[in-house]
């Protein structure tokens, strides 16, 4: 009895030392040499695998960060300045930095301002639609409202309001990844630079039809009449096919345009409300 | 006898011909038109009057841009007054000339009268050149050149010309009294052809259910190498490769023309339209339209002029009924939807469908049960079901795999689901994202 267990445990031992043998000589001749420094920018990394960078997943960018020579096109923006110092850190190298950003829609056409003229009954994606026809109204470039930007998102960030039926950007969530950006057919979400306590000023609309032809369907559309790129102080506003841009890294969020924007299709967000006469004169009683 | 039909999948949708045998009614010249620049497949044609300029009714007004493409006439006589973006059917704006009518002036070569011009001495040359210039195009809804489709490729031969008189979309009868009113003008026609393509057989396609055509038809084309052949009514039968498939028992190869095996398919009304250019020096600027619906109170058939305004074609016929849900351009089954009624009728435009309210709406789309009647009725052998999972998830190169490219757009997928679910939506978005693909790649 014991001779067959004494056996069986040699003859196991055998096998195992054989095969030893042969995974160590051939584990040496395919080694793969990966550099140590990898896993741990990986670990640095946010591990979101968004592809906000452009990359396919967190440990496609790492790689990418410890073999590149130049880093002008690698940023997480999810993780941030925050991030990148530490990676640089990792790899003893200067970091790159970046101005915070957040995805920003550029379309406020609600039920109120642009008129449905046509109900939309197929498959619910923004993509299909937009290859169909101009959408249940008659703007060209307006939202669509299916919703592809919240579907794309992994961070929760973007949200359909169901009253206007548009999308909401959370700011606080927003990594500007950059997915919505990509998933929107019509290009109008926006990645704008953060700014001190998420003050915004842009213009809500992309439309680039003629103001007559703009205005006709949209109440609030930019209708191309140059009166912002007069009035702005910093020549941050540019004219192109009858529609304004504010260039974010400009602006100095003066707001001078917001209100001489004749279709109010200039937004200002997170701002304290304006001083009016009435509220100057009181201001000033009392400092007296 | 056991009728003939295409062998794979297929439906059979309520045929709904109200307007069939409605007389062709003649509409006199709008006041006003606007003629889109691209009605056509291939390179948009480029616009060669200026605002102001006045023009005559069959007058050039945008010339054919390369091969794949043709030329576009005035279809009234009158005064341009802007050549902008206009809104097509699908709402988008597109270049086009507005002209108002002021008279109706014909130019000087076209032949007005009634009478039938039975020969032509024309060399096939000249007739590709002449129908080239008369800016015919496909006028079953697939718009493609005329001419492009009658030049037999290099190293192909085409033995039979086929005549598609099947009209399998229901509603529509545009087709149906062509052949009923212009028979002697389409045999013309369809010999016209047969020289321009250098055959010496031609076969007509009807659907069973246009036993009347069938016999008109047969009565004119005795004696002559043209046959008739009754069909079984099956949609989508009127699809090229359906008619082919259905006629010889023949499968145009995946990606291939009908050319590749011997076969050469026209419209009827692309038939007319050529035997009116060739004989009567008259450029396509009208069509046979159909104008239809269940509650429209004058269904008919109208002979128009492109560039009408679709909304005029409808009080014609009686006026928008009040329980009108849906305008649909084009048939039933493979048109789609107007988003307005100002919108121009153009030269693919075969159908004007009125739905009424409580057949106009989507059922609810209920998830997929696994049942495969998609895969059964689809006539190209495709898997609609996995398309369309494979569209939603953008997975574009198994997309191509899968043979996207070969579905025909008949929309008896749709139809069949018994979970209502959007197949042709996706498979069509697939389809376009395939090709853009395709396209990036060759540009490469």
């Amino acid at each position: 009895m014991s001779q067959i267990i004494i056996i069986t445990i040699l003859t196991l031992a055998g096998i195992g030392t054989v095969a030893a043998v042969i995974l160590y000589f051939v584990a040496q001749k395919f080694k793969v040499y990966e550099d140590p420094r990898i896993d741990l920018v990986e670990e640095a990394l946010p591990a979101a695998n968004c592809g906000g960078c452009g990359f396919a997943g967190c440990r496609n960018f790492a790689e990418n960060l410890v073999k590149s020579e130049n880093w002008d096109n690698l940023y997480c923006p999810v993780g941030g300045n925050e991030t990148m110092a530490r990676v640089a850190g990792i790899l003893g190298r200067e970091a790159v930095e970046q101005a915070p950003r957040v995805a920003v829609v550029r379309c406020y056409g609600t039920p109120e301002h642009h008129p449905r003229t046509t109900r939309y009954e197929g498959a619910h994606t923004c993509a299909i639609a937009h290859s169909l026809y101009t959408g249940e109204g008659s703007c060209p470039h307006g939202c669509l409202g299916l919703g592809d930007c919240v579907e794309s998102c992994n961070f929760d960030a973007i949200h359909m309001n169901p009253e206007t039926g548009l999308p909401e950007v959370i700011d606080e969530k927003c990594t500007a990844c950059g997915a919505c950006v990509e998933a929107c057919p019509r290009d109008i979400i926006e990645l704008r630079k953060k700014n001190k306590k998420d003050r915004k000023i842009f213009v809500s609309c992309i439309n680039e039809e003629k103001g007559a032809v703009a205005k006709k369907n949209c109440a609030v559309a930019c209708i191309g009449c140059s009166k912002c790129f007069k009035v702005c102080p910093y020549d941050a506003i540019t004219m192109n096919n009858n529609l304004a841009f504010i260039d974010s890294d400009k602006c100095k969020l003066c707001r001078k345009c917001v209100t001489e924007c004749p279709t109010n299709a200039i937004h200002e967000i997170n701002f304290p409300p304006r001083k009016t006469e009435v509220t100057r004169k009181a201001e000033a009683e009392e400092t007296n | 006898m056991k009728l003939k039909t295409f062998a794979r999948g297929g439906v059979h949708p309520p045929e709904n011909k109200i307007s069939a045998g409605k007389p062709i009614q003649v509409l006199p010249p709008p006041p006003e038109v606007i003629i889109p620049v691209s009605q056509h497949l291939g390179a948009p044609s480029t616009v060669v009057v200026s605002r102001g300029d006045k023009v005559k009714t069959g007058q050039v007004i945008a010339r054919s841009e390369g091969f794949v493409s043709t030329n576009i006439h005035s279809s009234v006589t009158g005064k341009v007054m802007k050549i902008d973006q206009f809104m097509d059917s699908s709402g988008y704006r597109r270049m086009a000339v507005q002209i108002q009518a002021e008279d109706d002036e014909w130019m000087d070569e076209i032949d007005l009268s009634e009478d039938l011009v039975k020969h032509t001495v024309l060399s096939p040359e000249d007739i590709r050149k002449k129908i080239l210039q008369a800016g015919i195009v496909g006028l079953g809804g697939a718009t493609f050149p005329t001419h492009v489709k009658l030049t037999v490729p290099r190293g192909k031969k085409a033995e039979w010309l086929v005549i598609n008189g099947v009209e399998c979309e229901p509603y529509l009868t545009a087709d149906h009294s062509l052949m009923m009113e212009q028979g002697e003008e389409l045999v013309t026609g369809i010999r016209i052809m047969m020289k321009g393509l250098e055959v010496d057989q031609a076969i007509i396609g009807i659907e069973n259910n246009k036993p009347d055509a069938i016999r008109r038809m047969q009565e004119l084309t005795e004696g002559l190498p043209i046959k008739v052949q009754g069909l079984k009514v099956k949609y989508p039968q009127g699809g090229e490769k359906q008619l082919i498939q259905a006629l010889f028992k023949r499968e145009v190869p995946p990606g291939g023309l009908p050319v590749d095996v011997g076969v050469v398919v026209f419209n009827v009304g692309t038939v007319f339209a050529v035997y009116e250019a060739v004989q009567k020096n008259k450029p396509l600027i009208d069509r046979v339209v159909t104008v239809t619906g269940k509650s429209l109170s004058d269904p008919s058939n109208f002979r128009v002029r492109i560039g009408t305004p679709v909304s005029l074609l409808v009080d014609k016929a009686g006026g928008l009924p009040e329980d009108t849900a849906k305008v649909v351009n084009g048939g039933p089954m493979m048109g789609k939807a107007l988003s307005t009624l100002d919108v121009p009728v153009v030269k693919g435009t075969s159908g004007i469908v009125l739905i009424r309210e409580p057949e106009a709406h989507r059922k609810e789309v209920l998830p997929c049960i696994r049942c495969t009647r998609c895969v059964g009725v689809c006539p190209m052998g495709l898997e609609p079901y996995l398309l369309m999972s494979l569209a939603e998830k953008n997975l574009f190169e198994q997309l191509e795999q899968e043979r996207i490219l070969d579905c025909i757009e008949c929309g008896s997928c749709s139809y069949i689901c018994p979970s209502s679910r959007p197949l042709l939506d996706y498979v069509r978005f697939g389809k376009a994202e395939v090709g853009k693909m395709i396209r990036a790649r060759k540009a490469v």
